[in-house]
């Protein structure tokens, strides 16, 4: 009871970041939610129950020897009528939650009705690479770690991976689903409230399972156009020679291996998808915020913050740097 | 066969008369010293260093744990690195459910099971033995690695493709897949015998409805280990070896092969994992309420059922890891309805203790403190067990800290404080002397709290976001407060342990004598002298009951017949235990040891090229012919060396 105690006051405080079972911001959320409570009290109510008893017949027992006294005569019968009736209310009680669970799993599996909007995410080691599919290829884009969505339109995200097995979780949208190479599975949400909700990889993946985090920015549907006809554009071409040596040092050096920007010839898909990488929230999938001196830090050691990371340390001349830096910035 | 009622006699009094010396010279190792020691076929012997070992193993996963639990302290903490924290909490978790968990219940019931029973050993001593020694070279193998830095770094359930050659170069995956098929050897080697053991060699008059609880428990586990534990070996041996070996494609999507079979074989073993670990435990408890209320524990044929069912629906709860995989809704909702089932048999028989407790005269040592503290603390683990069978909830809570918290107290409840529960009652029987009482209470409080404070706070943090198996976390999710309490716990649960160990090495030196039934227990190993000769029981008692020292009045009806002048012990059968056949016991021998030997060869050089197995097959070959070799006498002439000296 007292834990119970414990658990309701500390679950009641809230946190700067949102990434919690508890504050559901959508209906998936929601229900899970509404069924955790109830099976919380209810669990609490047995756990009382079954530990009152245990205590209550140590202590009668002992009672009873002090007093010498003998056992009632027909206690073999009151003790299979109490296990009967035990059985009996477990049975009962595990029978109630199957049905709530499963008429909860009814509701939340099927494909949601509307018109849903479907977004790809691809796992890798150790970041997230979301696609936004269209029926024109202009339409098209590719992101990194970060999801939009309108609020209030049913989000269906298709799930793969291109090396090992990841988990997409944002725990206040929706419960978790794997992404398995060479399997595309589906996990469908929708956001009620506006907001950012933070979501991190929930399958162990290697050295950086615990640095392989997203946001989901939830926005309202006006907002959300505006960002995908945004997204949608390609990188503006460098305007002065700042930002011209920044793509320069971007183009001719290692970086261009590995990512892409759309609108140049960068076209690797190894690395996230850099077009739009001001507009941003986080570095190194959730890691960084992602500021200046955060992205120089990144790219001269990304090792030092996330070790492990298939992305090599960059050794560059500090003017190069700089170029570099702003040229980066301005891919709003 | 007679049955002559007799006073229990115990060995080793003043007075020897000739039928004891006989047994004392058949029965007394031939050899001593190390030689004595690598031939050992006792099962007392072999189970002593059995226990033991896996306690060495217990305790070093421990301080990996504790070494996690220091780096989760404060958020952003630098104390280890990605990669040392992986390998840490794989290591932590192989070591406890492969080299502890089950090796230390199947070791107990290797002790207890011919003494409950009433036997002079076990079916197949020099088996055991050999078990023994694959257990233990398995387990160094692993923590030498891990010392090395080479130990496993993908997980203890090591899915492909992170544990594929792709993703996982170098050797330590190899090192996880090969400790799995070391430790699956000795547990099948173990599983077998007890089962022999228990349907062929009970007391006369054992019939089924009388066979001890805890008795029952190992022999359902037994059963469920040989069942379950292919699946893993094949699994870790055959294709994942064989995939990271020489470039077969068993889980290799791209070429025909599929990671989710991985999950599911691993699964079909991972799940009656638990009840493997977890239905000895009961039977602890069973043993415990039973000697310590002094009253047969309640619904026996009920308690047993129960064990079955159990044993039964842990096969079919496997899937419910794989919630976030593609699995049809139909599916997962049938292995829901099993998960919930299975919280029925369990409810069942802790309902069945209470009523025990109740009806009995109850006295508080610290081996009832623990049953007490195993419902307490288990019953939260099955409460949650039972809601993470739903698979919307699941989907949430899945693969984050609620599930570590779920299966350390289903774990640590259902396991451990039974063992610890256990070791207060039988080590008076295993040394002759009493653990303290004092220090017994201060261990079982130190744990209890450690316990709940270290494993209480993790439900929140999973439910606040908190994913299982990080090595940090930033500052900013908020998480540091909680993590902070579970180190604190942790260190209370280390505490507790130390306090453990001193209780045994001091009680061990100097503890009371116990004399050979401290207790009053009603069940056969306290009919005989603590720590029990070589052969056990003098002569092999006879059951006339389910508490055979409680019904049987100052006098313990015996069998006799068997010859003392060799190694004998009595076969009786199946289903009500009349004596059958008198059978011979072998002799100490180094072959066993040899034969592990030649499996650790093979399986360790496996790691590094495929020619071990060539190799490894031509030693044991040399093994096992030694092992066979016709000894050159005929059985009936195989008289102990002693009369074959004085012949002579």
């Amino acid at each position: 009871m007292l834990a119970a105690a414990t658990l309701l006051a500390l679950v009641a405080c809230g946190h700067a970041v949102e990434q919690s079972a508890l504050h559901p911001a959508g209906p998936q959320a929601r229900k899970v939610s509404d069924l955790w409570w109830f099976a919380l009290i209810v669990s609490t109510v047995v756990y009382v129950v079954t530990i009152g008893a245990l205590l209550w017949a140590a202590w009668r027992a002992r009672r009873r020897e002090h007093a010498g006294a003998p056992l009632p005569p027909d206690s073999e019968r009151r003790m299979t009528r109490a296990v009967a009736a035990g059985v009996g209310a477990t049975v009962a009680l595990l029978l109630v939650f199957f049905v709530y669970d499963l008429s909860v799993g009814r509701t939340l599996s099927p494909p949601p009705g509307g018109d849903p909007l479907t977004i790809n995410v691809i796992g890798h080691q150790w970041w997230w690479e979301v696609q936004y599919p269209d029926t024109t290829p202009h339409g098209r884009f590719t992101t990194a770690n970060e999801i939009h969505v309108p609020v209030g339109r049913p989000v269906v995200l298709l799930l793969t991976s291109t090396d090992v097995i990841h988990s997409i979780w944002v725990p206040n949208l929706a419960g978790k689903k794997d992404l398995i190479p060479g399997y595309t599975q589906s996990v469908w949400f929708q956001a009620d409230t506006a907001g950012v909700y933070r979501g991190q990889c929930a399958e162990f993946c290697g050295h950086q399972h615990a640095k392989m985090a997203l946001v989901v920015v939830a926005e309202p549907p006006a907002e959300f156009q505006r960002w995908l006809a945004q997204s949608r554009q390609p990188a503006l071409p460098p305007t002065d020679s700042v930002t011209r040596r920044g793509q320069e040092v971007f183009l001719t050096g290692p970086c261009v291996m590995c990512h892409a920007i759309d609108g140049t010839p960068a076209g690797s898909n190894v690395g996230p998808n850099l077009t739009h990488l001001a507009s941003r929230r986080t570095l190194g999938a959730g890691t960084l915020p992602n500021t200046r001196g955060h992205l120089a830090g990144w790219i001269v050691d990304p090792q030092r913050v996330k070790p492990g990371v298939w992305m090599p340390p960059n050794q560059l001349a500090p003017r190069d740097l700089e170029a570099l830096l702003t040229y980066l910035q301005s891919l709003k | 066969m007679t049955h002559a009622r007799e006073v229990v006699a115990l060995p080793a009094t003043d007075h020897e008369d000739d039928e004891l010396a006989a047994l004392r010279r058949s029965w007394r190792p031939r050899h001593r010293g190390l030689w004595g020691w690598l031939t050992a076929v006792d099962h007392k012997s072999i189970a002593t260093r059995y226990v033991a070992t896996a306690f060495l193993w217990f305790l070093l996963g421990g301080l990996n744990a504790a070494l996690m639990r220091l780096q989760l302290a404060r958020p952003e903490n630098g104390l280890v690195g990605p990669d040392r924290y992986n390998q840490l909490f794989t290591v932590h978790g192989t070591a406890m459910m492969f080299l502890f968990a089950v090796p230390v219940m199947t070791a107990v019931g290797l002790y207890l099971v011919p003494l409950m029973i009433g036997t002079r050993d076990v079916a197949f001593p020099r088996l055991n033995a050999f078990g023994y020694w694959v257990f233990l070279i398995g387990g160094v193998f692993l923590f030498v690695s891990f010392y090395l830095n080479t130990g496993p770094d993908t997980g203890w359930f090591a899915y492909v493709p992170l544990s594929g050659p792709e993703y996982a170069p170098g050797k330590r995956v190899d090192v996880w897949a090969q400790l799995v098929t070391f430790t699956e050897i000795a547990g099948l080697v173990a599983a077998v015998e007890i089962i022999v053991t228990v349907f062929k060699q009970r007391a006369p008059g054992m019939s089924l409805n009388r066979i001890p609880l805890y008795v029952w428990a190992i022999l359902v586990v037994s059963f469920m280990i040989v069942f379950a534990m292919p699946a893993v070996a094949m699994a870790s041996t055959m294709m994942l070896a064989m995939d990271r070996l020489v470039a077969t494609h068993f889980f290799n999507q791209a070429e025909g092969g599929d990671p989710l079979l991985w999950q599911h074989l691993f699964w079909f073993f991972g799940h009656p994992e638990v009840y493997i670990m977890f239905i000895p435990g009961l039977g602890f408890v069973s043993s415990i309420v039973e000697t310590f209320t002094g009253r047969r524990v309640f619904g026996y044929p009920v308690m047993v059922l129960s064990l079955f069912i159990t044993g039964f629906v842990g096969f079919g709860l496997w899937v419910h890891h794989m919630f976030a995989t593609p699995i049809p809704q139909l599916g997962r909702s049938f292995f829901t309805a099993a998960s919930v089932l299975i919280a029925i048999p369990t409810g069942t028989q802790i309902f069945c203790w209470i009523a025990t407790i109740w009806a009995g005269r109850p006295r508080f040592t610290t081996a009832m403190l623990f049953a007490i503290g195993f419902i307490v603390v288990f019953v939260i683990g099955g409460v949650t067990g039972v809601m993470i069978a739903s698979v919307p909830f699941d989907l949430q809570v899945h693969d984050t800290f609620f599930i570590v918290a779920h299966f350390h107290y289903v774990i640590l409840g259902g396991v451990v404080f039974p063992l610890f529960g256990a070791f207060y009652l039988w080590f008076p029987k295993v040394t002759g002397r009493m653990l303290d009482e004092t220090l017994g209470k201060w261990h079982f409080w130190l744990f209890f709290v450690g316990v709940n404070v270290t494993f209480f706070p993790m439900h929140i943090l999973g439910l606040n976001g908190m994913p299982r198996r990080v090595y940090t976390y930033l500052p900013e999710m908020g998480w540091g407060d909680l993590n902070l309490l579970a180190t604190v716990g942790a260190g209370v649960i280390a505490a507790s342990v130390a306090v453990f160990l001193v209780n045994v090495v001091r009680s061990a030196w100097r503890g009371a004598l116990a004399g050979p039934d401290p207790w009053g227990g009603p069940t056969l190993e306290w009919a005989t002298a603590s720590p029990p000769p070589p052969w056990n029981f003098r002569h092999i008692p006879v059951v006339e009951s389910g508490s055979p020292l409680w019904s049987a009045e100052a006098e313990l009806p015996v069998a006799t017949g068997l010859r003392t002048d060799r190694r004998e012990f009595l076969v009786t059968t199946v289903l009500d235990a009349v004596p059958d056949n008198r059978h011979e016991h072998p002799t100490e021998t180094i072959w066993p040891f040899v034969m592990a030997l030649a499996i650790g060869v093979t399986f360790i050089g496996a790691v590094f090229t495929p020619w071990a197995y060539v190799v490894g097959f031509a030693f044991a070959t040399v093994a096992f012919a030694g092992w066979a070799w016709p000894r050159g006498t005929k059985p009936e002439e195989r008289v102990h060396p002693g009369l074959a000296r004085e012949a002579r």
